[in-house]
């Protein structure tokens, strides 16, 4: 037989249909819905009539526009409200389950899928949104589509689809102390750039891969998509069975045991070819800063902003002095040192316990500097009780920060979190493209470390010194 | 909805000269708190409009149904807001060396064609629509050619080949709607559903 990647075994599992010589009618395992891309899908099922044709491997949560306050219904702002409300009729009107607010299990929707264990090794997941490229750490085919599909796969529980090129990215060594995934990921982007990984499925292979926990795992496919891959993915192993054992939707008992078989069959085989690979070597990194307008746009927070002279084609020199002016960036100087704003720690990237545990070990027995707002918001209802049991919060809130409640918040600024025009954030999400932290707001992307230390500094810091510290 | 058909449309053309425009420029997120499609037309590049010298502005671009923009047009989210408001502001197809996937893909399922030609076609095509906002501009989806008059003379027409999904030209072309495509294969999802699940 063939030899097949993980990428090859997961897709032809799920091909229903084929056309010849085009795309593929791929069955979904499971659908992640949110308020934000669903409405206009559900109401083009009513217009035609249809129902939800699996209302069991569906299932819905609140996240984007979702106030990160108690009671979000009740200050949410009222196109806000009415787009959470009209999740809660279409979703009891189709039968899909909804972890709303106030639901213990609500939270970020690519967050509460693998933490309540719906997200299994081998799956094929969608969601209207591009970070599904998540669940790809369990060895799942998870991307993101718009919002017709989100309408296509409710009725059909189908998509079309064609069948993309992989990509191995190969991470050799070891990731240094200060060092973790989120600067892995943005130094795999700066090194495809923002399109390099465009018609590719991404596997993230190697002993530092091998080495990262699923947390970690999670945000380093999270932000495949910000290369232009649709999906990035990880051959389960151990590390991925011992996270799903005894989560409420794992198998359990004889299925867990098969199903268990079953996944150490999925990593991809020796000598499966792919179409195209890159290297990486982890300890040659450092802590990881954006300095433009893309997530390519990065370099090392203690390195110098590269010159846009530098830059390969025109096209490249043109963004890079457009990026450069509208962060108010200087090239050839260290990021490091400048003041900022507003850190944010959160989003579907970095707001796992994990990534509040590495905030927290910077936040204790220090003070945010005078003039920043920190906001720390945890990614689940799960996780923010989870870190209050563990003491998290109290050191968040002594030292000076906001302790929230779970959502995009301040990644995606539809609720009410956002920058004010001019402001410039640390943040751990995943995109500082123009705006998306608020209109005129400008974005550098790090790690919960990172962003931590530079709550701490009142200006981009490198990490490393506040750990040796301790 | 009906399903969107396309064959080819002729019309003035805009240029938008930048790499990597990503979807929170097309239509920023605060833009989607909706529950419909309506009035997305409004949120279209919102935060760059009133920019001196933006393209959407000029008195030029009125009427103009064709946007040629840089590489990697449309990446980031998957917000299919972003070809609906293109679509409503009146734009039929988009022309770039290169689109993200997700985008090309909304975009096709809208009806908007997007056209990705070499840079070097690209390169031209931007320079004669700068220099001559009136020339028309023609993506055919049937030839899969984009076409534009390049000179004085009645046949310097410059043509530049692009290339779409067979699959999505045909539906385009026909008008088939993708849905309905699906819903007709009921039996074999059903069979697949049997077997694997």
């Amino acid at each position: 037989m063939t030899a097949r990647t993980l990428f090859g075994k997961v897709w032809d599992a799920h091909v229903v249909a084929q056309e010849p010589a085009g795309p593929a009618v791929l069955y979904v395992d499971l659908h992640l819905v949110h308020e934000v891309t669903s409405p206009q899908a559900f109401a083009e099922l009513r217009a035609r009539g249809l129902r939800v044709r699996r209302p069991d491997r569906t299932f819905a949560t609140m996240d984007h526009s979702i106030p990160t306050v108690k009671n979000p219904l009740a200050v949410a702002d009222a196109s806000a409200a009415a787009q959470l409300r009209q999740l809660v009729v279409n979703c009891e009107e189709f039968g899909v389950p909804l972890w709303g607010a106030g639901d213990p299990r609500q939270g970020i929707v690519h967050v509460v899928g693998p933490e309540q264990g719906l997200t299994h090794p081998g799956m094929t997941i969608v969601c209207g949104d591009s970070h599904t490229s998540t669940h790809g750490a369990f060895g799942a085919l998870a991307f993101g589509i718009g919002t017709s599909q989100v309408g296509h796969v409710l009725a059909t529980q189908c998509l079309v689809a064609r069948r993309p090129r992989t990509l191995a990215v190969e991470v050799d060594g070891a990731l240094g102390p200060g060092v973790t995934a989120k600067d892995l990921i943005l130094a795999i982007i700066a090194a495809l750039g923002a399109g390099g990984g465009t018609g590719y499925v991404l596997e993230y292979r190697g002993a530092a891969i091998r080495a990262l926990g699923m947390e970690a795992r999670m945000t380093l496919c999270n932000m495949s998509i910000e290369a232009g891959a649709r999906a990035g993915l990880i051959a389960p192993d151990d590390v991925t069975f011992g996270y799903l054992a005894g989560k409420p939707h794992a198998p359990a008992g004889a299925a867990w045991d098969a199903a268990v078989d079953r996944w150490r069959g999925l990593a991809t085989d020796d000598g499966a070819r792919f179409e195209h690979a890159v290297r990486i070597d982890a300890s040659a990194l450092a802590p990881m800063v954006t300095w433009g307008t893309t997530p390519a746009q990065a370099c090392a927070v203690d390195g110098p902003v590269p010159d846009p002279a530098t830059a390969g084609g025109a096209d490249e020199r043109a963004a890079a002095t457009r990026a450069l002016d509208y962060m108010k960036v200087e090239a050839g100087k260290p990021l490091a040192g400048k003041p900022v704003d507003v850190v944010f720690i959160g989003s579907c990237t970095n707001s796992r316990l994990s990534d509040l545990e590495a905030a927290a070990k910077i936040f204790a027995g220090r003070k945010v500097a005078a003039g920043v707002r920190a906001l720390v918001v945890p990614g689940s209802q799960e996780i923010k009780r989870a870190a209050e049991a563990a003491g998290l919060d109290r050191v968040f809130t002594a030292a000076g920060a906001e302790w929230r409640e779970p959502g995009c918040s301040m990644c995606i600024a539809m609720n009410g979190d956002a920058l004010t025009p001019g402001q410039l954030a640390v943040s751990t999400s995943n995109r500082n493209f123009e705006g998306r932290q608020g209109q005129g707001g400008r974005t550098v992307l790090a790690s919960p470390l990172t962003a931590a230390a530079s709550a701490i500094a009142g200006a981009i810091a490198d990490p490393r010194p506040y750990l040796e510290a301790r | 909805m009906p399903a969107p058909q396309f064959t080819s449309v002729t019309a003035r053309a805009v240029v938008l000269d930048a790499a990597d425009v990503d979807t929170d420029q097309i239509i920023p997120a605060r833009f989607l708190k909706t529950t419909t499609k309506d009035g997305l037309a409004a949120g279209l590049f919102a935060d760059w409009r009133g920019r001196p010298g933006f393209p959407l502005d000029e008195p030029s671009a009125a009427g103009a149904q064709i946007l040629i923009a840089g590489v990697n047009f449309g990446c980031g989210s998957s917000r299919e807001h972003a070809a609906w408001a293109l679509a409503a502001w009146g734009f039929r197809a988009v022309i770039a060396p290169s689109f993200a996937d997700i985008f090309r893909g909304n975009a096709l399922g809208q009806g908007l064609v997007p056209a990705a030609i070499e840079p070097a076609a690209h390169a031209k095509l931007m320079t004669v629509v700068r220099d001559a906002p009136d020339t028309r501009v023609t993506v055919d989806l049937e030839r899969l050619e984009v076409r534009w008059m390049c000179g004085p003379e009645a046949d310097a027409v410059c043509r530049a080949a692009f290339a779409v999904d067979p699959f999505a030209r045909r539906q385009l072309l026909e008008g088939v709607d993708e849905l309905g495509y699906l819903l007709k294969l009921d039996d074999r999802i059903t069979a697949y559903e049997g077997v694997s699940r």
